[in-house]
């Protein structure tokens, strides 16, 4: 039917824009109580009482359960165990992660008591009332300083803070690209802490069918299945045939909705303990406080250089911050996210990398949009620039000179990743032409003239997405494969439900998903519903992130309807006493007919009927039209990006203004161009958001001092121009779509566009490198200071 | 001690007793189950929960119910007429102006109000209009469209 590469209008999008999206907060039960949690106002303590008497007094709560009663159980709600780690390379030090503290507080917000009552105004009331007696002990927050020998412990089983030591690479061959280097370019960064904040604030209801022991968990979730499984198997230990998970409507995840978080134990433990449906909803200040944060790097890097711009060997040491306790996917991301990216889309023929995974009090630290491969961009594209800088060579130029050429792929990088397929000099020849490349020169040494800051910043930058397959992925310590379901099912008059194990929540999949299967099977969308983010209707699933759902997702699709077609043509080539090699499955409009007769043909809803009626099948053809498949991709996909961004600096305040922001993306085929420019262009600004404005801050103490929206800078409407965005589009031959992932390349390469560009318009004065973001205090500053005399 | 409040929603008259401190906010999602205004934030940001009160586009949390009382309030739920979409509501739609829907109602919300009277809106107006509504997908592009588009102009 072609829907297939064309900007089809939302589905989902009447719901939406009238106001009735089915988000987790909107749930309303009959006999619901409400829940609120009582939090830790310290980074590091222990827990020496709790008294609830004058907050159970207050008129309308219902009960209140602290961290040991979470524990230990009731008569009616067995214990909780803790929550798990679901990537664990080997020799991981895991801390024990209890839904709500227990003798021990790790970080502001940690859970320390439940409270339930009638309504939510007054279990804040009571949380208020409720007395605990902490005694303070010591907090680290900087990754570095605690894993310094001596720092105070955060668990006192894990020696030095530090929970892992990842490395990759082959450490000779780089310490002797270093010493037979021409030029060595040295950078110590810090890739700052970020706090997601999807706008929807996380939220769970649960309710408890006693009689049946059933149970159902709503929860803001991009993945059901997978806390399905954790709570089946290791928090609520509610068998998974008596335990539904949904996750409905979704208001923006960015990584930050993956993981099994603390109340989706809390809230369906409270439902089976008061026998009454509870509900939670964080609140924004609650939400920075306990929802994974992103990023937090220090690292040591170094590029070896050879005096004609050509990269030999790449070494970095980098300190991840991993927060008070490992997040469920949390090893994952400063590691096999990481350290497998640092070739970007170079030829290193050398590369070292090595990670060290810090337990600090601070909130858990998880993927966030990029998650690893944004910081491994950073830093080697930051590196790029200097090398550019200390060589006299222009930017663009020393990227060509060692991008991986085309005849190459697939590309075995150093790093063990092997790059699908790419056209990079391709890329950059679209991104100089978009962006007119030597005329934004020309316009800047005329204003650099006039004495004004303008910087133009280049990036080419590479992502993984779509991690698989799973037997990789388990190897590297995944706890979960990275597969996933699809299931179409064709009803008797014709019409289809079809089921996805990916979860959408913004990326439009039932749209793109209606578009792929209408295509395999030649029927249009109408007939077609896309179901997701259930449990009881969806067999299993493994979610979405890592830009993996069009790759895999919808490949399982593909596959299912290719089974379809198959079964399809069978009945059709029995009915019309013809052999099964001579059909034609007709893509363009669902009709099945011998080869060279389309005027005797059977139609899709015509066969879907007999398939159901049964009185007419080939033999060893079983009635009904239904096919199912677990799609485990061949290897990830390589989408990749390059970008030209121009600023213009305030030389009297700092501030740093976007004047153009030029990006070309290889993410391979398309199936919605309007959604894909969507995602790329959300991309970026979530990515300038990290560049400029965005910083997750501790004291020293371990106070979250960025703790609200009024302290924590999102970016908004004002700070943009219009997008200049290319696409080139090599197919990727690991998946039947040819497609790569959209969601996070934008992010990945935005950052350090930007910072680059920033850069760029302070390198007159003599400016190295300002770590991010890069406000207006900060960059004035670091001009005052170079009009002083003194070096950055 | 509760207080008699009457709010007149989307052309429908409600009475009811309130505790003062309840917001806005929550009268119409808790009171009268008109979840179609989204909650992001605590600290009045977000403009997720914008709705217009007696004519003027207002962030709902900041609201409280008993400042309503006598007032007229239109909510997402009442910005189509007669099945027919607001034109605001088409544009977004048309130009792709949402991903996750959550911060959309209230982005519509404001928008309407934005450009009531202001048909040749410029994209710099509508830009600087809109800071009061954070959106974490879209990257504003295609609601900056969209709000052009649903100016008529």
């Amino acid at each position: 039917m072609g829907y297939v590469g064309k900007s089809v209008k939302r589905v989902e999008d009447p719901r939406f824009i009238q106001g009735h999206g089915k988000y987790v907060a909107n749930i309303k039960l009959p006999g619901m109580a409400y829940a609120a949690i009582k939090r830790s106002p310290y980074a590091h303590a222990e827990i020496i009482s709790i008294n609830t008497e004058k907050a159970e007094n207050l008129e309308g709560v219902v009960a209140i359960f602290t961290g040991r009663d979470l524990m230990e159980g009731t008569k009616l709600s067995g214990p909780c165990g803790a929550l798990p780690c679901g990537f664990v390379p080997p020799n991981t030090k895991v801390p024990t992660r209890h839904p709500l503290a227990v003798d021990e507080v790790n970080h502001v917000g940690d859970g320390v008591a439940v409270v339930v009552a009638e309504s939510a105004y007054i279990a804040y009331d009571a949380l208020d009332l409720i007395e605990v007696d902490y005694k303070p002990l010591p907090a680290v927050v900087d990754a570095k300083a605690a894993a310094q020998e001596g720092a105070p412990l955060v668990h006192a089983e894990i020696a030095n803070n530090t929970s892992f030591l990842w490395t990759l690479g082959d450490k000779e061959a780089t310490k002797k690209a270093f010493a037979e280097a021409d030029h060595v370019i040295e950078l110590e960064l810090i890739n700052q802490r970020l706090i997601p904040n999807a706008i929807e604030p996380r939220a769970a209801v649960a309710q408890w069918d006693k009689f049946a022991g059933e149970m159902t968990l709503w929860t803001t979730s991009q993945n059901p299945h997978i806390i399905r499984l954790l709570l089946s198997g290791f928090t609520l230990g509610i068998p998974e045939n008596k335990l539904r998970v949904v996750s409905p409507d979704v208001g923006g995840g960015f990584g930050s909705k993956i993981f099994h978080y603390p109340e989706e134990v809390i809230i369906p433990w409270l439902a089976r303990a008061l026998d009454r449906p509870v509900k939670w909803v964080a609140s924004r200040s609650e939400s920075f406080m306990t929802d994974s944060h992103g990023r937090d790097h220090i690292t040591n890097c170094k590029l070896a250089v050879k005096s004609d711009g050509t990269f030999t060997g790449l070494w970095v040491s980098t300190w991840a911050n991993m927060g008070a306790y490992l997040s469920t996917f949390a090893p994952l991301i400063p590691t096999a996210l990481y350290i497998t990216l640092f070739s970007g889309l170079y030829k290193i023929p050398a590369i070292w990398g090595e990670t060290r995974g810090v337990i600090t009090n601070t909130v858990p630290v998880d993927a966030y949009r990029g998650a690893g491969r944004p910081e491994a961009s950073y830093q080697l594209e930051r590196l790029v620039d200097l090398a550019a800088r200390e060589l006299g060579m222009d930017v663009v130029e020393i990227r060509r000179k060692n991008l991986i050429p085309e005849n190459e792929f697939p590309y075995q990088t150093p790093v063990a990743m092997i790059y699908d397929s790419g056209n990079y000099q391709k890329l950059f020849d679209t991104l100089e032409e978009l962006a007119g490349y030597q005329e934004m020169r020309k316009e800047q040494a005329k204003a650099r003239q006039e004495g004004r800051l303008v910087g133009i910043g280049v990036s080419g930058c590479i992502e993984a997405s779509a991690p698989g397959p799973s037997p990789v992925v388990t190897s590297l310590g995944s706890a979960i494969g990275l597969y996933e379901s699809g299931i179409v099912r064709v009803h008797p008059t014709g019409q289809l439900s079809v089921f996805t194990g990916s979860h959408a929540h913004g990326q439009g999949h039932e749209t793109t998903f209606a578009q792929v299967v209408a295509d395999e099977l030649g029927l249009p969308m109408e007939a077609i519903q896309i179901v997701h983010g259930d449990t009881d209707r969806i067999p299993f699933g493994t979610g979405t992130y890592g830009s993996r759902s069009a790759a895999i997702g919808a490949s399982a699709l593909v596959r299912s309807a290719e089974k379809i077609r198959e079964k399809v043509t069978r009945i059709a080539a029995h009915q019309l006493e013809a052999n099964f090699e001579d059909m034609v499955y007709d893509q363009d409009n669902g009709t099945i007919y011998v080869k060279g007769s389309p005027d005797k043909s059977k139609s899709f809803a015509e066969i879907a009927f007999t398939s159901y009626y049964a009185a007419n099948l080939p033999p060893g053809i079983e009635p009904g039209l239904e096919a199912t498949t677990y799609y485990d991709p061949s290897n990830f996909t390589f989408p990749n990006s390059a970008q030209i961004v121009q600023v213009e600096i305030d030389k009297h305040t700092g501030a740093v203004r976007i004047e153009r922001f030029v990006a070309v993306d290889d993410v391979g085929k398309t199936i919605n161009p309007m959604i894909v420019n969507g995602q790329i262009v959300g991309g970026i600004v979530q990515g300038v958001g990290q560049a400029l404005w965005e910083h997750g801050v501790y004291d020293e103490n371990g106070q979250l001092l960025s703790g609200s929206l009024m302290n924590y800078a999102l970016p908004r409407a004002d700070q943009f121009p219009m997008m200049e965005t290319g696409r080139i589009e090599t197919p990727s031959p690991h998946n039947p779509l040819g497609v790569k992932g959209a969601g996070e390349m934008g992010t990945i390469a935005a950052t350090v566009t930007v910072a680059n560009a920033v850069m760029d318009a302070l390198a007159p004065l003599g400016i190295r490198h300002i770590d991010m973001p890069l406000t207006a205090e900060k960059i004035w500053q670091a001009i005052q200071s170079s009009q002083n005399g003194g070096a950055n | 001690m509760n207080i008699p409040v009457s709010i007149t929603v989307n052309g429908v008259q409600h009475r009811r007793d309130v505790e003062p401190r309840l917001l806005l906010v929550h009268f119409l999602r808790d009171m009268l189950g008109l979840t179609g205004t989204n909650i992001g934030c605590d600290t009045s940001q977000c403009g997720a929960c914008t709705v217009h009160l007696d004519g003027m586009s207002v962030k709902s949390c900041t609201v409280l119910a008993v400042q309503a009382d006598g007032s007229s309030v239109t909510t997402i739920e009442g910005l189509a007429q007669n099945g027919k979409l607001h034109p605001m509501q088409q544009a977004f739609w048309d130009h792709h102006g949402l991903q996750c829907g959550y911060c959309t109602p209230g982005m519509i919300m404001a928008a309407v109000k934005l450009v009531e009277n202001n048909p040749s809106i410029s994209e710099a107006e509508i830009r600087h209009g809109l800071e009061g509504n954070l959106c974490r997908c879209t990257g504003y592009e295609n609601i900056v469209k969209s709000v052009k588009a649903g100016a008529g102009g």
